[in-house]
């Protein structure tokens, strides 16, 4: 049977995630018990969950975080890595054994930094040697898949129900200000680790409900760009959408989820000219950018997080709020059994975004 | 003198007890194939004039008439086909050059009846266009790298012109002579209605359709007919035409006759002067060339229009496409080897070019490779029969179709493939003022909008059942495509997988 990467597999997801927008840490346990209760919109093939803020001691390196199919794998990465990077430190991902996970590749971790001659050599900024150094391990490198690579970020994710995924990684040994988190439902069993959510690049990570039908027109258009799509996921595309359109192109996020969820045009035929001609254009420049079909997302990042639903709100998703704290997630119980009596609680509506920044990060 | 070989290709079959000898067919039929006789006060008919196009048929008032392919066949054999000796009679015959009407007719693979679109189920919601909004509006024209905004949100990239069409459909290049100017005016009345744009053809333009400008694509082509100032900043998109499916290579040729006062006016050519299109622009031998004629038709429209490039499919189409986009064309259309004409040599038309399908699909993934797709938009042409079609098309990669074929049998065409003749009984293809005068432009832009709006209300239901509402996130969207009874090759450059898979 084909893994995922060589077909594409739609799935049903939960997902959630929790912001300090104070920038407190809190453990990994709070996240594991809001998708917890989620459990049935899981079905044991797949989960994951992002921490920001959990490498405070490596803060200014890049967290390269990898599964191994063997040991010859780990071989030709450690060589690349070697090649490329600086390793300051590296070392098994700490796990534990929990009755449902089995089957785990080799888990490992290694905070780098470039190697600057290497970076000056090829005369791309930081970010883009990193991102590329990525691409090329994951797809040159037979048995190797980073699975994470930002700063003071991680992502940890396998083929389990969430909870017991959480567990496995140890999370309540993590502090984040912010945790996201994903179940998985997908239709067909491909049971490989590196197919779980968060998807992640750089210091981006996507947890993802739905199944957008834009997604061959999506992929074609980031692919022009020099992404490689390896994974077939909604997931992968979305985050190099959102990297493309950020990172590359200099949008805010707000500009970019004005291009990801453009109005109808029943919309923007109701707008002043000013915002006419700016979605006209967005319309017309980035019409292969456009998601379609339901999706929930939770964006994380360094410094926040953004929750964001199909323009015709397919996919549910619930936010709430109390004091410095932002909750979304699938379904409103995800919320209240981590905080039983939010100060609001809201449905967000289609292609309107929930945007929590840590106050004082950019 | 030589000796006449050919027997009828069709044969009128008349009712002597329902015909009332009322002399409508007889009337009707620019062909004369029906007379009354004196001297049996009976009609009667030559068949070797029939051309099958079924006027005399629909108008008979007591459905007294049948036309039949004539069932005399030569002895079987699969080499010598009946239209192969058929053909060698008539060149012995006349010594020329065959000449054909309207598109390719063999039985070559049509590839959009070999694709098949997808439907969502239980994983992802169908959208109701009843009840959702369904979005098929696109735009045409070249497009930056990347948009940049000002602080107070405003747009602070420049935008290159761009032609909004509420519909992917467009009419394709049809000339003024070619066709009769109520089938023209049938189809600017049908565009400006319809938000979308209809195509001059190399004909000129005529002034009283300049009021359509808005919803017209004005086409150069290497005659250069009618090209003037006022003419190229006349209409909404200026089109190079290069080629055309039906005759890749190949020039165009207007008999004197087809060019009345009318004719003339529009063309700028003296009435009864043969209309002769050379084959290649005699100012564009190469890419470079092509650069300078887009950019002379850009600075004589103060780069307001913006400029397409059509070319016929060919085998290396990816690699000219590719060279057009980088040529400065904001749009490239391609017509594919079915597309239809006035008047096409046979053998040319149908033995030169290659499937739209094929064309379409390399071409998109080309400009891919190369990162400039998201540059320049892309038209198909070259025989789009329905909004399945289109559907396809546009998951091929098309932003936009072209279709002309169709359109003409909206206003009534049955396909007898004889456009040349100048004799078209439907009164569209001709400039005879008796047959002219037969095809109403009020019906005749009523039919064509009827037929867009069925088409768009069919493209609606399918984006739906992909789940999709805008219909931007269909195109290049190759995942909602399988193949039917394809080889491996086929699916490879087709860019999609097999059903079942």
């Amino acid at each position: 049977m084909l893994k995922e990467g060589q077909v594409r597999i739609p799935s049903g997801c939960a997902i959630s995630g929790i912001l300090s927008r104070k920038g407190e840490c809190f453990s990994g346990e709070t996240i594991i018990k809001s998708i917890e209760l989620m459990h049935d919109r899981s079905n044991g093939l797949g989960g994951g969950f992002a921490g920001y803020g959990i490498y405070p001691q490596y803060s200014e390196l890049y967290a390269l975080h990898i599964f191994y199919n063997d040991l010859t794998a780990k071989a030709s990465a450690e060589d690349f890595i070697n090649r490329h990077f600086d390793v300051e430190n590296a070392g098994k991902i700490p796990t534990r054994r929990v009755k449902g996970i089995d089957d785990s590749p080799l888990i490992w971790r290694y905070f780098v930094s470039p190697r600057q001659f290497k970076l000056q050599e090829s005369e791309l900024d930081e970010k883009e040697y990193v991102a590329r150094c990525v691409f090329r391990i994951n797809g040159e490198i037979e048995g190797a898949y980073v699975f994470s690579s930002g700063k003071n970020m991680g992502a940890f994710k396998g083929v389990g129900y969430p909870e017991d995924i959480g567990r496995f990684y140890m999370l309540e040994t993590y502090d984040a200000y912010l945790w996201t988190s994903h179940g998985r439902f997908p239709t067909n069993t491909p049971g490989w680790w590196g197919g779980a959510h968060p998807f992640t690049l750089l210091d981006w990570s996507i947890v993802h409900n739905g199944e957008i039908s834009s997604y061959d027109a999506n992929r074609r258009f980031v692919e022009m760009y020099g992404y490689k799509c390896t994974l077939m996921t909604d997931t992968e595309v979305i985050t190099y959408l959102f990297d493309l359109l950020i990172r590359k192109h200099g949008m805010t996020l707000k500009e970019a989820v004005d291009v990801v969820v453009a109005p109808f045009w029943s919309e923007i035929e109701l707008m002043d000219e000013k915002d006419k001609k700016r979605f006209d254009a967005i319309r017309a420049v980035y019409a292969s950018a456009l998601i379609n079909g339901p999706f929930s997302i939770i964006l994380g990042f360094s410094g926040g997080m953004m929750a964001l639903n199909d323009r015709s709100k397919l996919r549910s998703l619930v936010a709430a709020e109390k004091g410095d704290n932002l909750y979304v997630a699938s379904e409103e119980a995800a919320i209240r059994i981590v905080c039983p009596t939010p100060y609001s609680v809201w449905p967000p509506s289609g292609g309107e975004p929930v945007i929590g920044l840590v106050e004082g990060k950019k | 003198m030589s000796l006449q070989l050919n027997w009828p290709d069709y044969l009128v079959e008349r009712d002597e007890n329902k015909c009332i000898q009322c002399e409508v067919c007889a009337k009707q039929c620019a062909n004369e194939v029906h007379k009354l006789d004196p001297d049996t006060g009976k009609m009667v008919s030559d068949d070797m004039k029939c051309v099958d196009c079924h006027r005399c048929v629909t108008m008979c008032p007591t459905r007294a008439l049948k036309i039949r392919v004539n069932d005399l066949e030569f002895k079987p054999n699969a080499n010598w086909t009946s239209s192969a000796i058929k053909e060698i009679y008539k060149q012995a015959a006349s010594g020329a050059v065959l000449q054909s009407g309207m598109g390719n007719p063999k039985p070559y693979p049509v590839y959009w009846d070999k694709m098949l679109i997808n439907a969502s189920q239980v994983t992802n919601p169908s959208i109701d266009p009843l009840r959702e909004p369904m979005e098929t509006s696109v735009f045409l024209g070249r497009k930056p790298a990347k948009l940049e905004f000002n602080p107070d949100g405003s747009l602070k990239t420049k935008m290159p012109p761009q032609i909004k069409l509420s519909v992917p459909i467009m009419f394709s290049a049809m000339s003024f002579g070619s066709i009769s100017g109520n089938a023209h005016e049938s189809l600017a009345r049908a565009a400006t209605k319809l938000g979308t744009l209809y195509n001059t053809g190399e004909g000129g333009l005529a002034q009283e359709f300049y009021k359509y400008g808005p919803n017209t694509v004005v086409q150069v082509a290497s005659g250069r007919f009618g090209v003037h100032p006022g003419y190229l900043n006349a209409g909404a998109m200026i089109e190079i035409k290069i080629g055309q499916g039906a005759k890749p290579g190949f020039g165009g040729h207007l008999p004197g006759q087809k060019v009345d006062e009318a004719v003339s006016r529009a063309r700028m050519i003296p009435v009864g002067s043969d209309a002769l299109s050379p084959f290649p622009h005699h100012d564009i031998y190469s890419i470079e060339d092509l650069r300078q004629l887009i950019f002379s038709l850009k600075e004589a429209t103060n780069y307001e229009k913006p400029v397409c490039v059509k070319i016929a499919a060919v085998h290396n189409a990816a690699a000219i496409a590719s060279g057009i986009a980088r040529a400065g064309a904001d749009v490239i259309a391609i017509d594919g080897f079915r597309g239809g004409t006035g008047s096409a040599p046979t053998r040319t038309r149908d033995h030169v070019g290659i499937p739209i399908e094929l064309a379409l699909a390399s071409i998109d993934q080309r400009l891919r490779e190369e990162s400039i797709r998201n540059e320049v938009s892309l038209v198909v042409a070259g025989s789009i029969r329905s909004s399945a079609d289109v559907i396809k098309a546009i998951a091929l990669g098309a932003d936009a179709v072209y279709i002309a074929s169709a359109a003409l049998i909206a206003l009534g065409c049955h396909m007898c493939q004889t456009c040349y003749t100048g004799k078209c009984n439907w009164g569209i293809a001709t400039q005879r003022e008796d047959l002219v005068k037969r095809l109403n432009p009020d019906v005749g832009a009523e039919r064509l909008v009827n037929m867009i709006t069925g088409w768009k209300h069919e493209i609606d239901e399918m984006l739906g059942g992909m789940g999709i509402n805008a219909i931007e996130s269909l195109r290049g969207n190759r995942l909602m495509l399988r193949g039917i009874g394809l080889n491996q090759k086929e699916l490879d450059i087709l860019g999609i997988m097999h059903a079942g898979e």
